[in-house]
């Protein structure tokens, strides 16, 4: 077990490296630097600037040097606003993005869950067909409609809850999770009633109706766990897919979440911004990958054993 | 015990009723065993099913008829009432040991819920009682394999703790659906015997589903034959095996694989030497050694039977013959010519002299083919005919293998398995091959069709001078077709020997195994084993 | 039925192909008809909108300003006098371009790859199929943007850009269509008889991966046009004067307080078009008999 987490680690570390030195470089191609738009700098100071953002160096050791600091756990200072780094930016905006993410997490699981599970038990019926095409809703009207339709519904015309904002006026966070999460409670909708449904037509599914255990039971104690782990795979998925999939939520409801900060950084070019953010999440959905494969692993008995005898 | 009378029972779809169960009428006795014979389709599995509430519904609707269990009426009972009964004095055990067990839970955990929600007993004691019962099924150490899951058993451990799942209740009456069809025949073996015991020692009713009748020659009571939903013929077992009326019954009898073939005059000349033959697949660690070693010869114009149980390697070796694996190490010598050293032109040309016949006709057709594109690609594809006149040579090929010309440009979906098996036979033949491998050709169909298949491969071998090799698990299936007969055990020859010489003189004890372990050798007259 | 007789091909009776199948219960599904009639109406309008369109694209009438739906500007317009139909149409020629053209480059890399994972096996395999694992594994909608950022903005790029994170699917389903194919008796047979494997490649691997294939298209097409419509409500996909669903969308959010026309009319596009997408696959799913895709 520990060796299969061990070795998988072990895999992880050359893909993000393969991911810092890719950004690193990419970034270094793009046109323009940081200082471009603006007006003709002392030469002094331009070169203190060259020599605070390493730009006098060769890029290869630049390159070295940034290792370094990421290995320190130091993303840089931002191009942008010199007086902070990258590691102050993200820590005041990752919180934000990682509550919103919770959130909407809670909301989908909740509605596509029960949705799913429900629609399943009676397959074909109304049963079936009225919360899947909620769920058939919730996936082709995307967030970017979807949130402002919410603010125009219940932020203006019927005035409940708050438009923008996070944390500043009770309820703000009520739309946002909503909106960002309402696709992935259709997906988790769908899943879980396939997932169920494959279950539900399983051999040994009969074996436990023959024995005369009473329905909820045979789907509580025998298909609830064979149909949930694709959901369960997905709901770690899906956590990091919200970590940095915000951008549109964050940036209809003016959040000053970690998603809003690289849209910023993006149109500022603000590149060690980009790069540190970028490094940061994909370090987060590397792991999180990992977390997925695990825990679904766990959740088999037959996959256990073999994780076990690696 | 249990009396079911005129059941009948639909499956109600929009495009009609379709009338699975058809009056139907039998019993079991306390301590008996009373046997349904059938054929897939004969609405065996559903009567059974439906009478305490397990097939789906809707579509599925008991139409009339009553099924009178202790004083009760089935069929009248609502699913509360039934569920009191399922388990607890109607328990059941089916087909597949892989897939009827839970695999999220252990065995212990399974074995023990049904026994905790029907008499409400402490954790403790069900666990107890769990395992004297999992002791007299005959697993080994049950107090420490109880926390197992399911797959960490064999196909057969998992019957019998399928069997014990199904006594825990101490039920009065046992409904058994295929309960050995998935199984080797070694451990059908077993597994019949535990079940006669069982029904013995706690004398309880079975009720045992079967579509095969020399599965239950030695173990029913009663046996009723169905056909289409409707009983054909119900009588006790010697009445049945020797004194059947009906015409389908007969059949069914005659489609039993008994006796053998008269043995030609052996010919000496081989057409395929192996020699020191190995196929080994690659796995995570060590090599899986399908194949270890084998050496022997298959004689021009012979059948030549490769039996063993699942993982012998029989299939392997046809498939190396005729290279659809890749051989690790060893010779094959194809009327001279090394198969295994051929360079592709070579092999293609080789390819016309030797065909291959699959297990299932299901897939072994592209489905989106018709008979006559699957027919003509070989005969083109070797030049055999031209464009202009393949449309006649398919028209004949299709009345040689027995089909409806008719059927031409039909695709495989619209057949039935024995008619596939027949357009499968047809492409094999196509070319007009010496030599033709046919792995477990008729084990995925019903009896009936079972021995035609065999009888059409029988008259095309004559008729082509065939070389066969006859592959399967089944030695009296084998018997019926072949000359000489090679037991296989995990990669390895265990013995070879002329058929005769093979069923009356034995030499190892695994071929005696074997021998024993053919259902029905009991009750089939002078037959096996020396009589 | 039988009639022995029959010498010849053409009196025989034709039989149901699996796709004349899968046509008929398609053409059951009301929902997946519904929907492939709305795509082909809107590619159509699409193809031929320079022709149709009620008002030229660029023209202005600032007089006017921002006016809601009226007999002479069906839909309204915006706040330049911009009739929105006419805006709506053309941006839909780009939506669904991206759509369309994104989705044939995943679909070109992804069957490519998956396929030459799927045939060679063994290490080959391996290699391939981890290397996708590992770009499956990276936040892609990050690096959409990035390489907006790196390389500008440009209409290209992002056919490129989007169809270069989609393809792992397509190249992940093709693999396992492939690989089960492969060990399918009938191509064993195809083997036996001798058949070179361009013919078997071309007779009976193709028409039977091709089921999974034509499902996934039409249920990527929705995925890539989504990004597409998130990108350029970002600001960071396409770029004025040429103009996008999302990008329509984008600016009616701004005025949807006095103006709702301009969010609801580019939305309801967005979401018809979607929903007929998605309806359409869900059907050719059934249709085909195409069951779960992850691997």
């Amino acid at each position: 077990m520990l060796r299969f987490i061990g070795f998988r680690l072990l895999q992880a570390l050359p893909v993000l490296l393969v991911v810092i030195t890719v950004t690193f470089f990419l970034i270094r191609v793009a046109p323009g630097g940081p200082f471009d738009s603006e007006k003709a700098v002392i030469p002094e100071v331009q070169a203190a600037l060259e020599a605070q953002y390493r730009l006098n160096l060769t890029l290869f050791q630049q390159y070295t040097a940034y290792l370094g600091d990421l290995f320190h756990g130091d993303f840089g200072p931002s191009f942008k606003y010199p007086g902070r780094s990258v590691n102050e930016l993200i820590a005041a905006g990752f919180p934000v993005t990682a509550e919103l993410a919770f959130y909407a997490l809670l909301v989908a699981l909740t509605i596509g869950g029960i949705a799913g599970i429900v629609a399943s038990l009676k397959p074909n019926s109304a049963q079936d067909y009225i919360p899947m095409s909620v769920a058939m809703i919730g996936i082709c009207m995307p967030s970017l409609l979807l949130g402002p339709i919410l603010i125009l519904l219940f932020g203006i015309y019927l005035d409940w809850l708050p438009v923008s904002g996070w944390g500043d006026s009770p309820g703000d966070k009520i739309l946002p999770a909503i909106t960002l999460g309402s696709a992935y409670a259709a997906y988790i909708a769908r899943l879980s009633r396939a997932g169920m449904l494959e279950v539900m037509s399983q051999d040994y599914i009969r074996t436990a109706r023959a024995k005369g255990l009473p329905e909820w039971q045979v789907v509580s104690r025998h298909a609830l766990r064979g149909g949930m782990i694709p959901v369960v795979a997905f709901l770690v998925l899906a956590f990091a897919g919200l970590l940095s999939g915000s951008f549109v939520v964050e940036t209809i409801f003016q959040i000053p979440g970690l998603g809003r900060f690289y849209v910023q950084a993006a149109f500022n070019r603000d590149y060690t911004m980009i790069l540190g953010s970028t490094i940061f999440l994909a370090t987060l959905i590397v792991f999180f990958n990992l977390l997925s494969d695990i825990l679904a692993a766990w959740m088999n008995p037959r996959l256990r054993d073999q994780m076990r005898a690696l | 015990m249990l009396k079911v009378q005129h059941l009948s029972v639909s499956f109600v779809t929009r495009l009609g009723a379709n009338k699975a169960v058809d009056n139907v009428t039998f019993s079991v006795e306390s301590g008996k065993i009373t046997a349904i014979i059938g054929e897939s389709g004969s609405g065996k599995s559903v009567a059974c099913c439906s009478l305490l509430g397990l097939i789906p519904s809707p579509p599925g609707l008991i139409e009339g008829g009553r099924a009178l269990f202790d004083g009760k009426d089935l069929t009248k009972l609502n699913e509360a009432q039934l569920r009191k009964i399922r388990g607890r004095d109607i328990a059941m055990v089916f087909q597949d040991p892989m897939t009827c067990l839970n695999p999220y839970m252990t065995i212990g955990d399974q074995l023990t819920e049904s026994l905790r929600y029907h008499q409400k007993i402490r954790r403790t004691e069900a666990r107890r009682r769990a395992i004297e019962l999992l002791q007299e099924v005959g697993i080994r150490e049950p107090a420490s394999t109880i926390d197992s899951y399911p797959h960490q058993f064999s196909g057969g451990m998992r019957q019998r703790v399928m069997i014990a799942m199904a006594l825990i209740n101490e039920p009065k009456l046992l409904i058994a659906d295929e309960p050995t069809t998935a199984l080797d025949v070694t451990i059908q073996a077993q597994i019949l015997q535990l079940l006669a015991d069982l029904q013995k020692r706690r004398d309880i009713g079975i009720l045992f589903i079967s579509h095969d009748l020399a599965v239950i020659a030695d173990i029913a009571d009663q046996i009723v034959v169905m056909q289409e939903g409707k009983v054909v013929e119900t009588g006790t077992r010697s009445e049945i095996f020797h004194n059947a009326q009906h015409p389908y019954t007969q059949r069914l009898l005659a489609a039993i694989p008994t006796g053998g073939k008269e043995i030609a005059s052996p010919e000496s000349e081989s057409l395929i030497q192996i020699r020191d033959l190995c196929t080994w697949f690659q796995h995570s660690n060590a090599p899986v050694k399908a194949v270890d070693g084998v050496n022997f010869d298959i004689y021009r114009g012979e059948v030549l039977g490769l039996v063993g149980e699942s993982g012998s390697g029989k299939s392997t070796i046809g498939r190396s013959i005729l290279r659809l694996v890749n051989v690790t190490s060893g010779q094959i010598i194809f009327d001279g010519l090394d198969v295994t050293a051929l360079r592709p032109h070579e092999l293609k040309k080789l390819r016309r002299r030797m065909q291959f016949i699959f297990q299932d006709p299901f897939a072994s057709l592209n489905p989106r083919m018709t008979v006559y594109e699957t027919l003509s690609e070989p005969l083109l594809l070797h030049r055999i005919e031209n464009r202009s006149t393949v449309a006649a040579s398919v028209l004949r090929l299709m009345d040689n293998v027995g089909l409806a010309r008719g059927f031409a440009r039909k695709y495989p979906h619209e057949f039935s398995g024995g008619q596939r098996q027949r357009i499968a036979i047809g492409r094999a033949v196509a070319t007009r091959p010496e030599f033709i491998v046919a792995d477990e050709p008729v084990s995925a169909l019903d009896v009936t069709i079972q021995a035609q298949i065999l009888e059409l491969m029988r008259e095309l071998g004559r008729e082509y001078g065939l070389t066969m090799l006859f592959i399967s698990h089944d030695l009296a299936v084998v018997r019926q077709l072949a000359d000489r007969i090679i037991v296989l055990q995990a990669g390895k020859v265990v013995e070879q020997a002329s058929t005769r010489d093979l069923f009356a003189q034995p030499q190892k004890a695994y071929t005696r195994q074997l021998l024993q372990s053919i259902p029905g050798r009991g009750l089939l007259k002078g037959d096996v084993a020396g009589g | 039925m039988t009639n022995p007789a029959i010498g010849d091909l053409a009196q025989t009776q034709p039989g149901t192909s699996l796709w004349q199948d899968a046509w008929l219960r398609l053409r059951r599904n009301r929902l997946a008809l519904v929907g492939l009639i709305i795509l082909l109406l809107f590619i159509f309008i699409a193809a031929v909108t320079p022709w149709i369109a009620p008002y030229g694209y660029a023209q202005q009438d600032l007089e006017l300003g921002a006016a809601p739906p009226s007999a002479a500007h069906w839909l309204g317009t915006d706040i330049f006098g911009r009739d929105l139909l006419t805006q709506i149409m053309f941006g839909g020629r780009i939506s669904l371009a991206v759509g369309f053209v994104a989705t044939a480059v995943a679909l070109l890399i992804g069957i490519t790859w998956g396929a030459i994972a799927g045939y060679m096996g063994g290490r080959v395999d391996a290699v391939m199929m981890r290397l996708v694992d590992i770009i499956y594994a990276l936040p892609f909608m990050i690096f959409i943007i990035l390489l907006m950022v790196v390389f500008g903005r440009n209409m290209l790029l992002l056919f490129l850009a989007i169809g270069a994170v989609e393809w792992l699917t397509m190249a992940r389903i093709m693999r396992s269509q492939v690989q089960s194919l492969r060990q399918q008796e009938f191509v064993e047979a195809a083997v036996s008889l001798g058949l070179p494997t361009a013919t078997i490649i071309r007779r009976h691997l193709i028409p039977n991966a091709l089921g999974p294939i034509i499902v996934y298209t039409t249920l990527t097409v929705p995925s890539v046009m989504l990004l597409e419509a998130f990108l350029s409500f970002l600001g960071l996909g396409v770029q004025p004067p040429e103009t996008s669903w999302g990008l329509l969308i984008s600016y009616g959010a701004e005025s949807m307080e006095e103006y709702p026309w301009l969010l609801l009319f580019p939305g309801l596009a967005l979401t018809l078009t979607l929903f007929s997408l998605n309806f359409l696959g869900d059907g050719l799913r059934d249709a085909l008999d195409v069951r779960g895709a992850k691997d």
